[in-house]
């Protein structure tokens, strides 16, 4: 999924404070699951924006809203009933939904009160990592299920570096390195072989390197 | 012979090559190339021009290499895929082979977080082993790496560099076999302090035959002090000290350590000598190449081979 983090409260506030009236909206997915910007999310900031406008003696009118998926147009659609009736919306979903909301609503500023981070994939309870770029040619089928492109720090095609220490990057001792898991895991699927086979220089047109990606399924286009 | 490299010659003579380092300066002084490549000269057959070595900018290494050459000496250009993409070494290359340069280590650098430009995005559009395969496909086929024709292609002698050392050490040798499959014609390897690992490994090497493949100058650096080896064990990665080197250094007075040090570099690179697969040696005298002369002659390494 998608995770993200909230801003700094101080820049949240910035964002807003020429406004009165501001549409909080949250999201259910992503966001949700990594606790940056669902529903709860959503009240806990909105009560910390008030609690500081009162301390500057201003008064904020916000108005909660937590979207089904905030990076759909259907969904989207429910704030236009209300939309005249702010001066800004902040929405707490990722970059995705924010310039869902931008795009369809181009007369209204937008504030992203999260930083959108990584695709990742939950560690344990309260614990995400990246685990995807998102690079548009999967290479997991032969690096034995662990990206390299996502988890070495110099996402190396060929092997790991010589500043491998104790199966960590040389980064951070909190961070694993990816090619010692690809290694370890070739092994125990007596696949190691597979690793002195070359990766040539990757096509970075995938990922991005050829401009902004889109999909278009023909078979589901109205 | 692939190339009009010095160190090609030197090795495909047969006899044990000898290289060094020269870091360039971090700021526009030419003379400061001149001043440490001097030091150098008539000691080794070639000296590795770093490239914004621990991720601190300094002069270019191409550009530093030419004062090299410019001196009569011959540099090996280092080259890290950290910095530039496939579009900017190429040129790089065709420019620095243009300009006399003929023998280049490809690598793939230390991280941003180490130097001091943390805030910086690396590039590694190529890992070095792709990086190995583009400047051989320069050289042997007259490619560009996007398949069209070079005009003048540039004959690049081609290294890489190896850490026996790192984890995990099973791979290490399969990952120089990568290395020299890619298209490598010498290696590198990272300062060895630690004998025993290092001869398992040409073992494991020779096993494979790789030693016939390849030629491989084993990597010293001489301690400065006691500090230093208890630096280099604990703070920097993928590095192998053991706990002897340390403790012989403690035996004498901190007055002695230099020479101690040195003296270890010299009993190394002759224990080293007599290894099979090793080509000869790359002294990495860090901020200490006052004293890589003194190291080669007591090493049995001079005068150097005229070729």
């Amino acid at each position: 999924m998608i995770t993200a983090e909230q801003k700094p409260l101080e820049e949240i506030i910035g964002y807003i404070e020429p406004y009165d009236r501001i549409f909080l909206v949250g999201c259910n997915e992503c966001v949700t699951v990594c606790a940056a910007g669902g529903r709860k999310e959503v009240g806990l900031l909105a009560s910390a924006l008030r609690l500081n406008s009162m301390k500057q003696g201003k008064t904020i009118e916000i108005k909660e809203i937590t979207l089904e998926r905030q990076c759909d147009p259907e969904y989207v659609e429910e704030l236009a009933s209300d939309i005249n009736r702010t001066d800004a919306v902040l929405s707490m979903a990722c970059g995705c939904g924010v310039q869902t909301l931008a795009a369809r609503y181009k007369e209204m500023p937008i504030f992203p009160a999260v930083n959108t981070l990584f695709m990742g994939a939950s560690e344990s309870q309260g614990i995400w990592s990246e685990r995807c770029r998102g690079c548009g040619d999967c290479l997991l089928g032969i690096t034995g299920g662990i990206c390299p492109v996502a988890r070495c720090s110099k996402s190396l095609f060929n092997g790991p570096c010589g500043g491998t220490c104790g199966g960590k990057c040389e980064i951070s001792p909190d961070v694993d390195c990816a090619w010692c898991l690809i290694w370890e895991r070739l092994k125990a699927l007596g696949m190691e072989k597979r690793y002195e086979e070359l990766m040539e220089a990757k096509d970075w047109r995938t990922s991005g390197g050829g401009g902004p990606r889109k999909i278009v399924r023909k078979d589901l286009v109205l | 012979m692939k190339t009009e490299s010095k160190l090609e010659r030197i090795l495909t003579s047969g006899n044990l090559a000898v290289t060094s380092e020269c870091g360039p300066p971090r700021g526009a002084r030419p003379e400061k190339v001149r001043e440490k490549a001097g030091l150098l000269k008539d000691h080794v057959d070639a000296v590795n021009v770093t490239d914004n070595q621990t991720a601190m900018v300094r002069m270019s290494s191409w550009a530093a290499g030419v004062i090299i050459k410019q001196m009569g000496m011959d540099p090996i250009l280092q080259m890290v895929t950290r910095d530039r993409n496939r579009l900017a070494m190429q040129s790089d290359i065709i420019g620095a082979y243009s300009l006399g340069i003929n023998t280049m280590l490809c690598l793939s650098g230390d991280h941003p977080k180490f130097g001091d430009h943390a805030t910086a995005k690396s590039v590694y559009d190529l890992d070095s082993v792709q990086l190995v395969r583009m400047v051989q496909k320069m050289r042997d086929e007259g490619k560009f790496q996007g398949g069209a024709d070079i005009d003048c292609p540039p004959k690049m002698f081609v290294g890489a560099a190896s850490n026996p050392f790192a984890e995990p050490f099973d791979l290490r040798v399969s990952r120089l076999a990568k290395k020299i499959k890619a298209g490598a014609d010498f290696v590198q390897t990272q300062c060895i302090f630690n004998l025993d690992k290092f001869e398992k490994f040409m073992e494991m090497v020779c096993d494979r035959g790789l030693n016939e493949k390849v030629y491989l100058l084993a990597g010293i650096t001489p301690m400065k002090s006691a500090g230093m080896a208890k630096y280099m064990k604990n703070k920097v990665p993928g590095m192998d000290v053991p706990d002897e080197v340390i403790k012989r250094l403690e035996g004498v007075s901190k007055a002695e350590q230099p020479e101690e040090g040195i003296k270890i570099a010299v009993e190394s690179i002759q224990r080293l000598k007599e290894v099979k697969g090793v080509h000869g040696f790359h002294i990495m005298a860090i901020e200490w190449e006052e004293k890589v002369p003194q190291i080669v002659e007591k090493a049995g390494l001079f005068p150097r081979p005229a070729v």
